[in-house]
């Protein structure tokens, strides 16, 4: 869905959930997901539907994931540091049984 | 970088929000030598508008426009000012003491402040259409701060749709940046004329008319643009078409990116939260806060400055940003030398005076505002857009009771992106007014917060004593 104009920043290795991923200086995790076409970065507590990030700008939640280890964090507001640990949510407990 | 505990416990004035108005508050605040602090939650200043102004890879200045350039001296003014600047600083609860619950790098502060201008700015309305919350539908905003902030452009077949001057922004600046896009359904009503058409004088003497006129053309040039009254994204696990209906028909369009916008609203949850009174504003169809000339709220000491006081743009806002810290130095330091409100006050209505037609013209259609049938209106808690007419048929009368037949406003998004569509649906069907209808009754956190970050702030003796048996 989005592609770098430059790929002149930096390189940052993180993980989602277990993979490589390399972002770039600058990024957020939700910017780092999206750039890595990761098709989505949570499910719904009430229907198990799949988000991916959507205002960008901190009000809409949609990209709340879990970063080294501490659940419904805004991706969109957080740096992505080298090493980090980003997970995916399941938000339907049920879902996985 | 500044933690937590490096804060003051208390400041003369702390500003919310390092957007235009949060920058230019507390630059003239700190030069006027009030002890100021800045708090915001991105990891740099300039907010939404002038996002990532101090970092964007994006070097080549004709793609974001100089008006985005122009963010730079306001970040340079802040920063030069001695205020306290601090980014990755959540601000999660205000009240009517002024006590400021901010939370930085995980660790929670609460810090007293003589005066307190909220400078939050303002959100996208929310656009809800069938499937809005597929993945592969985002807001025309969240596309612009991808690029400002990290240079990425829309890849794949991408279509914008909506309407107003940030749809029309976006298309330019990522045909100027070498992106694709496929298409633009442009929703707004042509009747919106008949109402735009009495301000156009004035609109025609405010500097948005020019910069307006030349967007549309670089746009429409290069970008087929559709009317659309209806627009349906489809697919099941993502966004696979957009079905939309115009003059022309039904028509389907396979794409892998929609880009939805229809105007801002301002941020109303953190001054909402803090018991600042907030009225309907008919003509930009959301809650404003009630302010007195120098953007002073309900709550004593407590201003509203930029578009959170009414959208009116980002130069605006920078000049209410400067009307609140005078009034603040004003109260705090008498003695202290401050710019001459008048010529500040020229300047805001001079940027305001287009204000009324873009309104105008840019009023969304009820068809993307009052959702029917299955169409989601709170995206946190999936609750449909017949849920709540039906609850307002059988009675609800506002939004908080609302909540409590559907959860709707709970979820995580504590109602930001369905709160304006609860209160127009139930104003609908009961016919009455949504001033009448009101808003959710927000309550701090405004923004989460761990419980070992609530239970680690700093307790007194008798906080202690109140809960001891």
């Amino acid at each position: 869905m989005f592609k770098r104009l430059a790929d002149s920043s930096p390189a940052i290795a993180i993980t989602v959930d277990g993979k490589q991923v390399t972002a770039r200086a600058g990024d957020t995790v939700a910017a780092a997901l999206l750039a890595a076409g990761i098709d989505h970065c949570r499910t719904t507590p009430v229907t198990g539907a799949p988000r991916a990030p959507y205002c960008l700008m901190g009000v809409c939640f949609d990209c709340l994931v879990t970063v080294d280890g501490v659940g419904s964090r805004q991706g969109c507001l957080i740096p992505v540091r080298e090493g980090m640990k980003v997970e995916t949510q399941l938000g339907r407990r049920e879902a996985g049984r | 970088m500044i933690a937590a505990a490096d804060l003051a416990s208390s400041y003369e004035l702390v500003v919310i929000g390092g957007g235009p108005a949060g920058l230019a508050a507390a630059a003239l605040a700190a030069r006027a030598g009030v002890s100021t602090v800045l708090f915001d939650e991105n990891p740099g200043v300039g907010g939404q508008i002038y996002r990532a102004i101090t970092s964007t890879p994006v070097k080549n200045r004709a793609i974001l426009g100089e008006d985005y350039w122009d963010g730079a001296a306001l970040a340079d003014e802040a920063k030069a000012s001695g205020a306290l600047i601090v980014n990755g600083a959540t601000v999660w609860s205000l009240d009517r003491q002024r006590l400021v619950g901010v939370s930085i790098g995980g660790k929670a502060r609460v810090i007293e402040a003589s005066r307190v201008i909220i400078a939050t700015g303002s959100q996208e309305r929310p656009f809800p259409i069938p499937g809005w919350t597929l993945p592969g539908v985002m807001t025309a905003g969240a596309a612009q701060t991808a690029l400002k902030a990290q240079g990425l452009i829309v890849g794949g077949r991408t279509v914008l749709a909506g309407g107003g001057p940030l749809l029309w922004l976006l298309a330019a600046q990522t045909l100027r940046a070498g992106g694709t896009i496929d298409a633009i359904l442009d929703t707004t009503p042509n009747r919106n004329w008949l109402q735009a058409i009495f301000h156009l004088p004035d609109f025609a003497l405010s500097p948005y008319f020019g910069k307006g006129l030349a967007l549309l053309r670089e746009v429409r040039a290069k970008v087929p643009v559709h009317r659309a009254h209806t627009i349906e994204a489809v697919g099941t696990d993502r966004l696979r078409e957009v079905v939309f209906s115009g003059p022309g028909g039904t028509r389907r369009l396979p794409v892998d990116l929609l880009l939805l916008h229809q105007g801002v609203v301002p941020n109303v949850n953190l001054a909402n939260a803090a018991g600042v009174a907030h009225v309907w504003n008919d003509r930009q169809l959301c809650f404003v806060p009630v302010l007195d000339a120098d953007f002073g709220s309900s709550v004593p000491g407590i201003a509203v400055a930029g578009d959170g006081a009414g959208i009116a743009g980002g130069t605006a806002a920078a000049e209410r940003g400067r009307i609140a810290a005078i009034a603040a130095v004003r109260a705090l330091k008498p003695e202290a030398v401050v710019p001459d409100t008048q010529a500040i006050r020229q300047r805001l209505q001079r940027e305001e005076m287009g204000r009324a037609f873009l309104d105008c013209l840019n009023r969304p259609a009820d068809a993307f505002r009052l959702p029917e049938g299955d169409t989601i209106a709170c995206r946190c808690e999936e609750v449909t857009a017949r849920q709540v007419r039906e609850t307002a048929q059988m009675g609800c009368e506002g939004p908080n009771q609302m909540k409590a037949f559907l959860r709707c406003g709970m979820g995580p998004c504590q109602g930001r992106l369905c709160g304006l569509t609860v209160t127009e649906l139930i104003a609908a069907e009961r016919k009455t007014s949504p001033d009448e209808v009101g808003y959710y009754r927000l309550r701090p956190p405004v923004k989460p917060i761990t419980l070992a970050e609530l239970a680690s702030l700093p307790i007194s003796e008798a906080e202690r004593k109140a809960v001891e048996r």
